[in-house]
C-alpha cells in the first residue's frame, strides 16, 4: 500500500467508527453498566507464587482517579462478584467463587457447585465462607485460610493502553501514522486505580481442567495446548 | 477443668497458625485480655474463665455462637445474603464487548447473554471485523471486497475467529503449565497482569497471517501495537496488583 493513500485511511476508518477499537479491557463497556457499581474493568487469571495455586483477580468500577475518588470508592453490598469456573468445556459454570460485601468486610463463598447456573443466582451460603476486612489504600488486609488467600480493596489499575493517542487516532488528526512508537506513546491508565478482588486458590479446590477448548474444537492439534479451565467473571445485582 | 482451659488456648493457637490475617494483633490482645490474671500465660494453674471461638456458647464480644466480635470469624448466619441476584456485566477475554459489538443494544445484551446464546453475536462479530476492513477499502477508493480481514497468526479465518471470540469468551486457564494470554510461545492459557492484551488483540485483528500486516512499516499505519507496555508497574506477591496511585 502507498503511504499517500493511507493518509486518508486511518482517519477515514476511525472517524467512521467512533466505537472502534479497544477503549478498555472491559471498563465502561456498555451503557447499561458504565459508571455503575457492577461495571467490571478486568479479569486476570494466572499461576500464583505457589505454582499449585491459581490467582483470580476481578477489578471493578474503574478507572478511578487518585485521591478522593479512589478513597471514597466502595464495593456495593447489592452486587455480587462471581468467578465462574467451567470444568467440562460446556461454558456453563461448574464451580463458583462469590464475593459479596457486608459492612466493612468482603465475604467470599466457594469454590462451590452453584445451586443454579445462568443469569440469576444466589449467594451460596452453604459453601465454605471466608472473609477479609476491605482494605484501604494504606491499610492492606489479607486473609489466608486453608491455603486460600483473599483481598478486596483499591489497587493501581494494571491495564495499560495509550488512550489519548487512541482519541487522536480516531479524530483523524494523526493519520497516517496510527499509534506512536514506544518512546512517544503514553499509558493513559498509568496513574489510575480500580477496586480489586484478588483470590488465590489451590488448584485442588478447582476440580478437573477440561481439554483446552481450542483443542477440543479442532482448532489446534491434540497436545498443542494444556488442559485448561474456562474462567469468566460476572457481576450480579440483588433484586 | 484445667485441661479444658488448656485445650482452649491451644485451639486458639491453632487458629492463629491457620489464619494468617492481619487480625493477629487484635486477636492476641483479646486473648491476653481474657487472661489478664495470668499475664498472658497459659499456665494451667492460673487460667481463669476463657472465652473461645469453639466453646459452643456466645460469650465475650461474640455476636453469635462462636462467631463475630474481635476474635472469632464473622457470623454468616447473622448477615443477610438472601435474595436473587441477576447478572449485569460479564467478562472473559479483554476488550470483546467494546470492540466487537457496535451499538448500545448489543453491548448491553452481550453482558447478560449466556455462552449458549451467543451464536447471534458470532455473526455480528464477523460482520464487525469485516466492517473495519471495508472502511479501509472505502477510504482507499477500492472495492471493499478486495481488502478483507486476513487469517491471523493463530490460523483463524474470519468466521472461526468470530466464533471463538463470541462463543468461547472466557479465559482458558491452565492449572499445570505457563499461564499467559500470549507470550510469544504459549497462548490462551491465562492472563497475567503484564500480558499486553491490547497489542495481542490488535495483532490478531490487523496483523494478518504474519502478524505484521498493518504494523507501521512499508507505508502501513501502525495498528498492531499502541506502543505502551507494563511500564513501571510492579507485580508483588499477593494480592499482586500494586498499591493505588
Amino acid at each position: 500500500m502507498k503511504k499517500m493513500k493511507l493518509f486518508g485511511v486511518v482517519g477515514g476508518v476511525l472517524l467512521a467508527s467512533a466505537a472502534f477499537f479497544l477503549t478498555s479491557a472491559d471498563h465502561i463497556d456498555a451503557p447499561g453498566v458504565a459508571s455503575t457499581s457492577s461495571d467490571i474493568a478486568d479479569l486476570y487469571a494466572f499461576e500464583g507464587d505457589n505454582p499449585n495455586n491459581t490467582v483470580l483477580i476481578a477489578t471493578v468500577q474503574g478507572p478511578l482517579t487518585p485521591g478522593d475518588v479512589t478513597n471514597n470508592a466502595a464495593f456495593d453490598e447489592n452486587v455480587m462478584i462471581q468467578f465462574n469456573i467451567d470444568n467440562d468445556g460446556d461454558f456453563v459454570e461448574d464451580l463458583v467463587i462469590q464475593a459479596v460485601k457486608r459492612g466493612d468486610s468482603m465475604y467470599v463463598f466457594g469454590p462451590i457447585v452453584p445451586t443454579a447456573t445462568g443469569i440469576t443466582g444466589q449467594v451460596e451460603t452453604s459453601g465454605p465462607m471466608r472473609s477479609v476486612k476491605i482494605s484501604s489504600s494504606d491499610d492492606v488486609q489479607v486473609t489466608t485460610e486453608d491455603g486460600m488467600s483473599i483481598f478486596a480493596g483499591p489497587r493501581r489499575d494494571g491495564f495499560f493502553f495509550d488512550f489519548n493517542r487512541f482519541n487522536a487516532v480516531i479524530s483523524g488528526s494523526v493519520a497516517p501514522e496510527g499509534f506512536l512508537p514506544p518512546d512517544e506513546a503514553s499509558d493513559f491508565f498509568e496513574d489510575l486505580n480500580v477496586l480489586a478482588v484478588s483470590i488465590e486458590v489451590p488448584n485442588a479446590m478447582l476440580g478437573e481442567a477440561p481439554t483446552h477448548v481450542a483443542v477440543a474444537s479442532g482448532l489446534f492439534p491434540e497436545g498443542a495446548l494444556p488442559d485448561a479451565y474456562n474462567v469468566w467473571v460476572t457481576t450480579k445485582r440483588k433484586q | 477443668m484445667g485441661n479444658y482451659k488448656k485445650k482452649a488456648v491451644i485451639n486458639n493457637k491453632i487458629k492463629l497458625d491457620n489464619m494468617k490475617t492481619y487480625k493477629f494483633p487484635i486477636y492476641i490482645l483479646t486473648i491476653c485480655a481474657a487472661l489478664t490474671f495470668v499475664a498472658c500465660s497459659n499456665d494451667d494453674d492460673n487460667v481463669i474463665e476463657q472465652v473461645t471461638c469453639d466453646d459452643g456458647v456466645q460469650n465475650g464480644d461474640e455476636t453469635g455462637v462462636d462467631c463475630g466480635g474481635t476474635a472469632c470469624e464473622p457470623c454468616a448466619t447473622a448477615l443477610d445474603f438472601s435474595g436473587n441476584y441477576v447478572q449485569e456485566d460479564a467478562m472473559g477475554r479483554p476488550g470483546i464487548n467494546t470492540v466487537f459489538n457496535d451499538n448500545d443494544e448489543d453491548k448491553n445484551a452481550f453482558n447478560v447473554a449466556l455462552h449458549a446464546d451467543r451464536a447471534v453475536f458470532a455473526q455480528k462479530f464477523e460482520d464487525r471485523l469485516e466492517f473495519y476492513h471495508d472502511v479501509y477499502a472505502t477510504s482507499l477508493g477500492i472495492d471493499p471486497a478486495d481488502l478483507d480481514y486476513e487469517t491471523n497468526i493463530l490460523g483463524l479465518d474470519a468466521p472461526t475467529f468470530a466464533f471463538v471470540l463470541a462463543n468461547t469468551d472466557a479465559l482458558q486457564v491452565a492449572p499445570n503449565g505457563t499461564t499467559t494470554y500470549y507470550d510469544g510461545t504459549n497462548a490462551l492459557t491465562g492472563r497475567t497482569i503484564t500480558d499486553d492484551v491490547i497489542d495481542i488483540s490488535l495483532t490478531l485483528m490487523f496483523g494478518g497471517t504474519t502478524g505484521t500486516r498493518f504494523d507501521g512499516n512499508n507505508g502501513t499505519p501502525q495498528l498492531t501495537t499502541d506502543g505502551v507496555d507494563f511500564g513501571d508497574r510492579v507485580v508483588g506477591s499477593f494480592p499482586y496488583l500494586e498499591t493505588p496511585n
